[in-house]
């Protein structure tokens, strides 16, 4: 979700198969730099591949460019990779946030084969993604500050994640502005 | 109907498998030792596809010796886990592997620690688990009883609860698990159960 020269990007923490709960304590927000991270929905081992694979990209872009990748860019990278794999694809769908020239906010999405969706106000993805359209539109203004942001996007979250069974147990938000990075874990229903 | 469990206690980690080797209504063997000791102090208990199983597990044992062999020192825990992870997500959309790993080690630096790793690659490090319809009954049983730093008796008892559970509550349950115990003076077989362990049970399942 925007806020006024911000941005926050939420999960819940639950690793499950189908209806058995192995883990709370799943990473499913990750750091590319520090004004950009990449949330990844869908199947954990796809996660954990493409957060590997679009890592390495990273890594090279820099060792190459002496610079770190804008968020329009990185976009455009997970795209063209998704993409790639059009007839056998990672079943993961992305949401990237990041701060971008003149550190202006940048969210979009992307459906598992790299359709990019950009967006103004907020993006969702995951088996909650409808409650969280709901939710986030309900909840969101423009131009909030940095700690309004943070509880929007966290009561949307719980609300949402609540009504859905494979969602859940336990949220992660991080709130990043030009000049820090809060990270906060909620502990909501643990259910 | 295998069962994989582990847990992780105080400066040591257990993995307990069922020791039944089963085909359709057939049983191969019941002595079938699933945990393998992969080197000195590292335990891969796995469980699926037989063939699947002895192949990845004997497959990843031998790679971890050439490191050893090569580089003059052992592979790390983490660094083991994440290599099986490799292995099995490469494979994953060619030739999969039907195995899913519960790997425990002990590290002098890092202590004991214990990694989650399904048959499609899904990588996560954790305190206790359990693979198979035996999961359904341990987990809960596990989220309840465990404590962190728990004592090696301690650790032993929740597993022995789960066994009792499987036995108990699981239709074709397996009889016979084996327990093994991985700690800073190595990775060995702890104990072995079978169903004449406890003969009050027996009076519980046949009343």
């Amino acid at each position: 979700m925007v806020g006024k020269n911000c941005f926050a990007i939420a999960s819940d923490r639950r690793l499950g198969v189908q209806l058995q709960t192995v883990a709370t304590d799943f990473q499913r927000v990750f750091k590319i730099h520090d004004k950009l991270y990449i949330g990844l929905s869908g199947l954990a081992t796809d996660v954990q591949t493409l957060y590997q694979r679009l890592v390495f990209r990273h890594k090279l872009y820099q060792l190459r460019e002496e610079r770190d990748m804008k968020p329009q860019t990185f976009a455009s990278l997970v795209s063209a990779l998704l993409y790639e794999k059009r007839f056998g694809p990672y079943f993961c769908q992305p949401v990237i946030a990041g701060l971008g020239e003149d550190n202006e906010p940048f969210i979009c999405t992307m459906d598992c084969i790299g359709a990019k969706e950009l967006a103004k106000d907020f993006v969702v993805s995951g088996t909650a993604s409808e409650s969280l359209y709901g939710a986030c539109e309900s909840m969101y203004k423009p131009n909030m500050e940095p700690e309004e942001l943070f509880e929007t996007v966290s009561q949307a979250l719980q609300a949402s994640v609540d009504r859905d069974c494979l969602s859940g147990w336990g949220g992660y938000v991080l709130v990043v502005t030009p000049t820090e990075i809060q990270e906060r874990v909620i502990k909501g229903r643990m259910d | 109907m295998e069962c994989v469990l582990g847990v992780v206690g105080r400066d040591f980690a257990v993995v307990a498998a069922d020791t039944s080797a089963v085909q359709s209504i057939l049983v191969h063997k019941s002595d079938e030792d699933k945990v393998m000791v992969l080197d000195s102090h590292k335990l891969m208990g796995a469980s699926g596809e037989p063939g699947d199983r002895v192949q990845f597990t004997e497959y990843i044992q031998k790679n971890l010796h050439l490191y050893q062999f090569r580089n003059n020192i052992p592979l790390s825990t983490a660094a083991t886990a994440n290599f099986t992870r490799g292995e099995l997500a490469t494979a994953l959309r060619k030739n999969p592997y039907s195995v899913n790993i519960l790997l425990a080690g002990y590290d002098a630096d890092v202590g004991a620690s214990l990694y989650y790793i399904d048959y499609i690659a899904t990588f996560h490090k954790i305190e206790k688990g359990a693979f198979g319809y035996g999961a359904y009954f341990c987990l809960s049983l596990m989220d309840k009883l465990y404590r962190p730093d728990m004592s090696v008796e301690e650790a032993v008892d929740l597993v022995d609860k789960c066994i009792k559970e499987i036995r108990l509550r699981l239709v074709v349950a397996p009889q016979k698990f084996i327990i093994k115990i991985v700690d800073k003076d190595g990775a060995r077989e702890y104990a072995r159960r079978a169903y004449t362990d406890s003969p009050s049970e027996a009076a519980t399942v046949t009343a």
